[in-house]
């Protein structure tokens, strides 16, 4: 596996604009190793998976008097898996959230700076969350099924959006795609309660990924789960890449090495350190600080 | 080497066991009250069945214990008791849910933290305040727009049905916050609107609760004796479920009203008359312990839904 050498700094990524990488084994390697939104040709299909999709610029996230997050700017390319990994309370939850604005649900919170979809501030003002949350799903840390059947947690993000056209074959494609069809099939009725937690999970994916969003926020999505479900939502999580972007929080700092292109890691006091291909970081890292938090030594 | 001592200590003992027995005392004071109240109703009543059939007292149309020639049939008073607690559950079902529902989803939490004692303290004032108020303001106020009766179960209904608004708002409020907050952040992250949230997804979940703030909620307006007593006047009548108008406009008497009447009358002796107070409190206890039942029972079967 070849590491490719990336010029990075804890806010801004440069471009060494080189062409596409040079098929691998690895589909780390495979995957989106050159970013530079400005450069790259937005025309061509081929790198479309080098577009940033969401960029953070100078984002701050205050609750009451306590800095949750200092200026924090990145940029997150399109249909990859970035993980946001660092110790509790750096912030790495309260960015996932303030991409959808779920922030906006804690009354004392309050964020400064921008934040781009698709080169649209989702600060400004006329941006509607309700708008913003149907194109950005989000799957939680503990699973949270609905106290309904299995077919109406997944129909109800489409119900709730107005697709409700053909619910039964989206119901169908979206939990297949979550990898829960074979296992439900016969009991589409019995309550999305009854299943097992790393069920429930895949359920809460099918939900997420049912209205068809762009982005997927995962926050911690297997820390409840046992090893085996956790695998299952891993290998999940990588397909899901292929069609969707996939950011997902985790304390796993194994699991963000083998499911993640890019790694942010974020240490304490709300501050972006290092972001950077994730072989890069966990081979190579530029922070002498992210490279003891890699390894153990803090955290 | 010497072992630890473990043994008993007999004032300890003692005052542990002295205890026991006295809370227990306690608890059993209160059961052994209501089951001798139970056991007076049942008695008399049964004296009063003596006379008067049951099938007469239960199925009979006209009710005059006092004034010849007497009658004994329940069932006005039992329609008089069904209009006020229609009337009253029309004004506190909806309005205590919406507000519950404001409060739990809506206000902020500095809005809740003054808004929910202010409610509570409509269940502090007492009803006998309710019940002129009723007669004083409220009469007067509908009759510039209705052809109102000075006592009837309109404004009667609708006082009790303000009187009983804290119950089924807080109860049911409760039942909305006890939803676990990763249920709301699900709708929320799905694009759901807050009316979407609240209604899809707080409401169904808090539903056992809601119902029985409902039946806990109307079995106290059935209850309800100083608003009826002072505003809906002593009309012991069958009440024509079929004329809305005539049905709240006009004087009604239900049970609890033709209790007060009975009780404070100047009934002399052991008469039919006087015992039939019992019968109608049998029946009022025995409508009011199946609600209450009815309440229990919805609340638990429902309870396992979401955990």
């Amino acid at each position: 596996m070849t590491n490719r050498q990336m010029t990075s700094s804890e806010t801004e990524q440069t471009d060494d604009q080189q062409p596409n990488p040079t098929p691998g084994t690895d589909s780390l390697a495979d995957r989106g190793t050159d970013i530079g939104v400005e450069t790259s040709s937005r025309d061509d299909p081929a790198t479309v998976a080098d577009r940033t999709i969401i960029e953070s610029r100078d984002l701050d996230v205050y609750y009451g008097d306590d800095q949750a997050l200092n200026g924090i700017s990145m940029e997150i390319p399109e249909q990859q898996v970035t993980a946001l990994i660092g110790p509790s309370g750096c912030g790495k939850s309260t960015f996932l959230r303030s991409i959808n604005r779920m922030n906006d649900l804690i009354d004392i919170a309050r964020v400064d700076g921008e934040l781009f979809f698709r080169e649209k501030n989702v600060y400004d003002d006329d941006v509607d969350p309700v708008a913003l949350r149907r194109r950005i799903g989000m799957v939680f840390q503990s699973p949270n099924p609905f106290p309904k059947s299995i077919y109406d947690n997944v129909a109800y993000g489409l119900r709730v959006q107005g697709q409700d056209d053909n619910l039964d074959e989206k119901v169908h494609t979206a939990l297949e795609r979550a990898a829960l069809l074979d296992e439900v099939e016969d009991q589409l009725d019995s309550s999305g309660l009854d299943l097992s937690g790393g069920q429930q999970q895949r359920l809460c994916i099918a939900r997420a990924i049912a209205p068809d969003p762009e982005v997927i926020l995962m926050d911690e999505p297997a820390s409840a789960l046992d090893p085996v479900a956790t695998s299952k939502i891993e290998d999940l999580i990588e397909d899901l890449a292929e069609e969707y972007t996939v950011i997902i929080v985790t304390h796993n700092m194994q699991q963000a090495a083998r499911i993640s292109d890019k790694t942010a890691v974020f240490l304490t006091g709300g501050n972006l350190v290092e972001f950077d291909d994730t072989t890069k970081i966990f081979e190579n890292p530029e922070s002498d600080r992210v490279e003891d938090y890699i390894t153990g030594k803090f955290g | 080497m010497s072992q630890p001592d473990f043994s008993h200590d007999g004032i300890r003992t003692a005052r542990g066991t002295a205890f026991r027995y006295l809370f227990m005392l306690c608890a059993l004071l209160s059961i052994l009250t209501t089951v001798a109240i139970v056991a007076t109703l049942l008695i008399d009543a049964i004296d009063f069945f003596a006379t008067v059939s049951p099938v007469e007292f239960l199925t009979g149309t006209r009710w005059s214990p006092t004034n010849d020639p007497v009658a004994f049939g329940v069932l006005p008073l039992i329609s008089g008791t069904l209009i006020i607690t229609l009337g009253s559950a029309l004004v506190a079902l909806p309005i205590g849910l919406l507000t519950a529902i404001y409060l739990s989803e809506y206000a902020s939490e500095r809005r809740r933290a003054y808004l929910k004692p202010a409610l509570e303290v409509l269940a502090g004032v007492p009803t006998v305040v309710y019940g002129y108020f009723a007669l004083v303001y409220v009469t007067p106020a509908l009759d510039t727009i209705l052809p109102l009766s000075t006592f009837n179960a309109l404004s009667a209904s609708i006082m009790v049905g303000i009187m009983i608004i804290p119950m089924v708002s807080s109860i049911s409020e409760d039942a909305m916050s006890a939803v676990p907050d990763s249920l709301r952040q699900a709708s929320y992250g799905l694009g759901a609107t807050k009316f979407t949230v609240s209604t899809s997804v707080v409401v169904p979940a808090a539903l056992s609760g809601i119902i029985s703030s409902f039946i806990l909620a109307l079995s106290r307006a059935i209850g309800e004796t100083m608003i009826v007593a002072i505003a809906a006047g002593q009309t012991p009548r069958m009440v024509d479920l079929t004329d809305p108008a005539g049905m709240f406009l006009d004087s009604i008497q239900p049970m609890t009203s033709a209790m007060v009447q009975i009780g404070t009358g100047d009934i002399v002796g052991q008469g039919a008359a006087y015992k039939s107070l019992f019968a109608v409190g049998l029946t009022l206890f025995v409508i009011t312990f199946v609600m209450n039942l009815v309440s229990e029972l919805v609340a638990s079967r429902y309870r396992e839904v979401y955990r």
